[in-house]
């Protein structure tokens, strides 16, 4: 195989083995060698069984699957160029009469097209629309305006070709086919759900073809770079957005789950620990002295209490919603949890996340019901900590743990440091959670690195992050 | 040691899967294909209830292979997993032999094939017969017990300190499930193929629903799954799985009722949502109230 490396399909699989790891799927040798014998047993030709069987031999778990597909649409693409495909746009019949219009593409009619096929909710098909889309009206860019060179040729574009379909305003029309005399509401949400869930995945489709047709004409590697999904635990919490916030949310319980065993574990190991040199001398007795049976000390794991000081304006609401859904989810590590919310003011918020209640819309809640505002709607660090001092003090006991969840960014108004550091000094431990990069700690009107001096500041940018620095604050 | 795979191509997977009642996507069927082909583990990890354990039935069932199971537990140790002494027996035949045999001879013969007791990895490595080896929830064993897996996984054998090394006669086919409570070490890892099982598609759940419950209308099977696939795209603390669609079909058929009306979804929704704030949310979202 030494001469093959670098042409043919072994070379190519090493390419792609090569552009995995390069997004963070850590791949070795071992499984590349896998991955060469499993191209070996399939069906070259069966596509979706060589995704199935190469995720087989090169993955190792679940949160790698939304990066390795997009790499491998890249890689082993369904189609080159416009590819043969089943369905035709339709075209404006430019007076030919041969039967196939060679004129302008008739959006309408596409239109038309679409919403009978989201309305059979024929995947297959909406997808090879979504090529024949592609190919007829996805063409932007320069061509015609006098550049030469590669800028000249012309680029693809999702946002034209879902701009001139507009799938969305499809759905009110393809529900009014579909509704019949006097069916319940649950049956057409049921449906209405359906259908958007169908016009998500063609605008998806459509994206994908996007990236196929660019890849083939810049090449893959520019392509791979700028629009790979990235693995939800490697998301940064600050620059996610809504979509990839909820799909992280998701992961909350299995994380908090993995913590918990983890930290048992950790108590198992740590419950025969010293030597308790009173009892081994007692029991020594019945030994005519000889210390037998040496006795350890046990431990007694105290729950302290936990008290989370959040700020939840907009910029950080992402991070602290999900660092309260992980507190939430390890409530059992705890004897008793307390959670204030604050933008500008303070306010308790415990309630909100009771066990039972509905996590997802948790936030939502704390933005209407809690008296967070005064001013300007802005975070107000130093205003913020004052208000807890004044009102909320007593809930920061001797053995309360102190979480303080925010950016630091005081908008340039005083930070109040008194106030924090009466605060910490009343508990037990105190840690600041931040989702800002370190490096930009301090910078403009961030008082990070000043705050960082009354008690630890950790990054936790991704939920990776937040999960190893959970873990170290955890209790033993 | 041979090994001589038993499945001809992806589609006789498939196929003899579903000649057993097991209805295999192409993921599934592609995994369960190459773990054969090229003798390699396969760890499927997922969420509860979409057939992991089920998988390995079918295989066994597909093949005519005997299935020996390995249940992981928290503290499931070498004596449980791989084999013990029998030390009553051992010392029963030592009180008998006294005064009659040589200690050297006693010895010998108390650690002998007659006194092991093989516990199921040792059981399915013996086994002549085609053998499925499952090995369930083993992410919930300790990191010790995967040690011990390793040496069963990557060379097919057992090494008994009295007795010498118990390779193999027949590659067993090794399924290792997984809820993935924690992360599985690296070195497993490596010596499997990994499958992610996630909920089937719409057209597969609808099939396998009604061959698990065949007195559906194919119009209830088909509001069901839908009413699902619905259920699991909102942000519910415990999404349903196929097990629980099952269960839903069941119950409405208890019930004696024919269509997917807002009544019988209000009244049977707690078959499928296993948490208070998970049911009242779904009846919020899908207006039920």
């Amino acid at each position: 195989m030494s001469d093959a490396s670098g042409t043919g399909l072994p070379g190519h699989l090493v390419d792609f083995v090569a552009a995995l790891r390069r997004h963070g799927v850590p791949v070795g040798p071992g499984e590349s060698v896998d991955a060469a014998r499993v191209l070996g047993a399939l069906d070259l030709l069966q596509r979706e069984q060589v995704r199935e069987g190469l995720a087989a031999a090169l993955l190792r778990r679940s949160a790698q699957r939304d990066t390795f597909d997009a790499l491998f649409d890249l890689w082993f693409p369904a189609a080159l160029g416009a590819g043969v495909s089943l369905v035709d746009v339709p075209r404006i019949d430019d007076g030919d009469d041969d039967g196939e219009g060679t004129g302008p593409v008739d959006v309408e009619a596409l239109r038309d097209l679409l919403a009978d096929l989201l309305r059979d909710g024929d995947e297959q098909t909406l997808r090879e629309l979504a090529r024949a889309a592609v190919d007829a009206i996805g063409t932007a860019g320069a061509s015609g305006r006098g550049l030469r060179g590669p800028a000249a040729r012309p680029g693809w574009s999702a946002y034209q070709v879902l701009n001139a379909i507009s799938p969305e305003t499809l759905l009110a029309r393809v529900l009014d086919g579909l509704r019949s005399e006097g069916e319940s509401d649950h049956v057409s949400e049921v449906r209405r759900r359906e259908i958007r869930d169908r016009i998500a995945r063609f605008r998806d489709a459509i994206t994908g073809e996007v990236r196929r047709r660019t890849a083939e004409q810049r090449g893959r590697e520019q392509v791979a770079r700028s629009s790979t999904p990235a693995q939800p635990d490697q998301l940064e919490f600050l620059t996610a957005h809504t979509a990839a916030l909820a799909e992280l949310r998701r992961t909350v319980h299995p994380l908090a789950r993995r913590l918990a065993s983890r930290l048992s574990a950790r108590r198992r190991r740590a419950h025969r620990g010293r030597l308790d040199l009173r009892r081994t001398l007692r029991r020594s007795m019945s030994t005519g002295g000889v210390p037998m049976s040496p006795a350890y000390r046990t431990r007694r794991p105290g729950r302290p209490e936990l008290v989370v000081l959040c700020d939840v304006s907009g910029s950080v609401a992402g991070f602290s919603h999900f660092t309260l859904l992980l507190v939430q989810a390890l409530r059992e590590q705890f004897s008793k949890v307390r959670v204030f919310a604050f933008i500008e003011r303070t306010d308790e918020v415990t309630d909100l996340f009771a066990p039972g209640v509905e996590p997802a819309g948790a936030m939502a809640r704390v933005l209407r019901e809690a008296r967070l505002t005064a001013f300007d709607g802005h975070s107000d660090y130093g205003g913020a900590f004052g208000d807890f001092l004044a009102q909320h003090a007593d809930a920061v006991t001797p053995r309360a743990s102190l979480l303080v969840l925010g950016d630091g960014r005081t908008n340039y108004r005083d930070p109040n440091l008194r106030a924090l550091r009466a605060v910490v000094g009343q508990a037990r431990h105190a840690h600041w959670l931040n989702p800002e990069p370190r490096r930009m700690w301090g910078s403009g009107d961030s008082a990070a690195t000043t705050y960082a001096e009354i008690l630890p500041m950790h990054e936790c940018r991704t939920a990776a992050q937040l999960a190893d620095v959970v873990e170290g604050l955890l209790p033993i | 040691m041979a090994h001589q795979p038993v499945f001809g191509s992806v589609d006789d997977v498939a196929e003899r899967l579903a000649g057993m009642g097991y209805l295999a996507s192409t993921a599934v069927a592609t995994t369960v294909f190459l773990a054969d082909r090229l003798g390699r583990p396969l760890l499927v990890e997922g969420p509860a209830g979409v057939g992991k354990t089920e998988l390995a039935r079918a295989v066994a069932e597909a093949t005519g292979s005997g299935l020996v199971r390995l249940q992981c537990y928290e503290g499931i140790d070498e004596a449980r997993a791989l084999y013990e002494w029998n030390h009553a027996k051992q010392l029963l035949r030592i009180t008998a032999a006294q005064g009659r045999e040589e200690w050297d001879a006693t010895r010998d013969d108390v650690f002998s094939e007659e006194f092991l007791l093989p516990r199921p990895l040792l059981t399915a490595i013996r086994r002549t017969d085609p053998t499925v080896l499952l090995v369930d929830e083993v992410d919930k064993a300790d990191v010790e017990v995967e040690g011990l897996l390793l040496e069963v996984l990557s060379d097919f054998q057992v090494s008994i300190p009295e007795l010498g090394t118990v390779t193999a006669n027949r590659r067993p086919f090794v399924l290792l499930t997984s809820n993935s409570t924690r992360e599985l070490s690296e070195a497993l890892k490596r010596r499997c193929l990994f499958l992610h099982l996630d909920f089937p598609d719409p057209e597969l759940e609808r099939q396998i629903v009604l061959t698990r419950v065949p007195e559906l209308t194919g119009q209830l099977t088909d509001a069901l799954v839908r009413t699902v696939g619905v259920l699991r795209a909102m942000e519910l603390r415990k999404v349903p799985s196929v097990a629980e669609t099952i269960d839903w079909g069941r119950t409405l058929l208890a019930l004696g009722l024919d269509t997917l009306d807002d009544d019988a979804v209000r009244a049977t929704l707690g078959v499928v949502l296993k948490h208070r704030s998970d049911a009242e949310k779904a009846a919020a979202e899908l207006r039920l109230n």
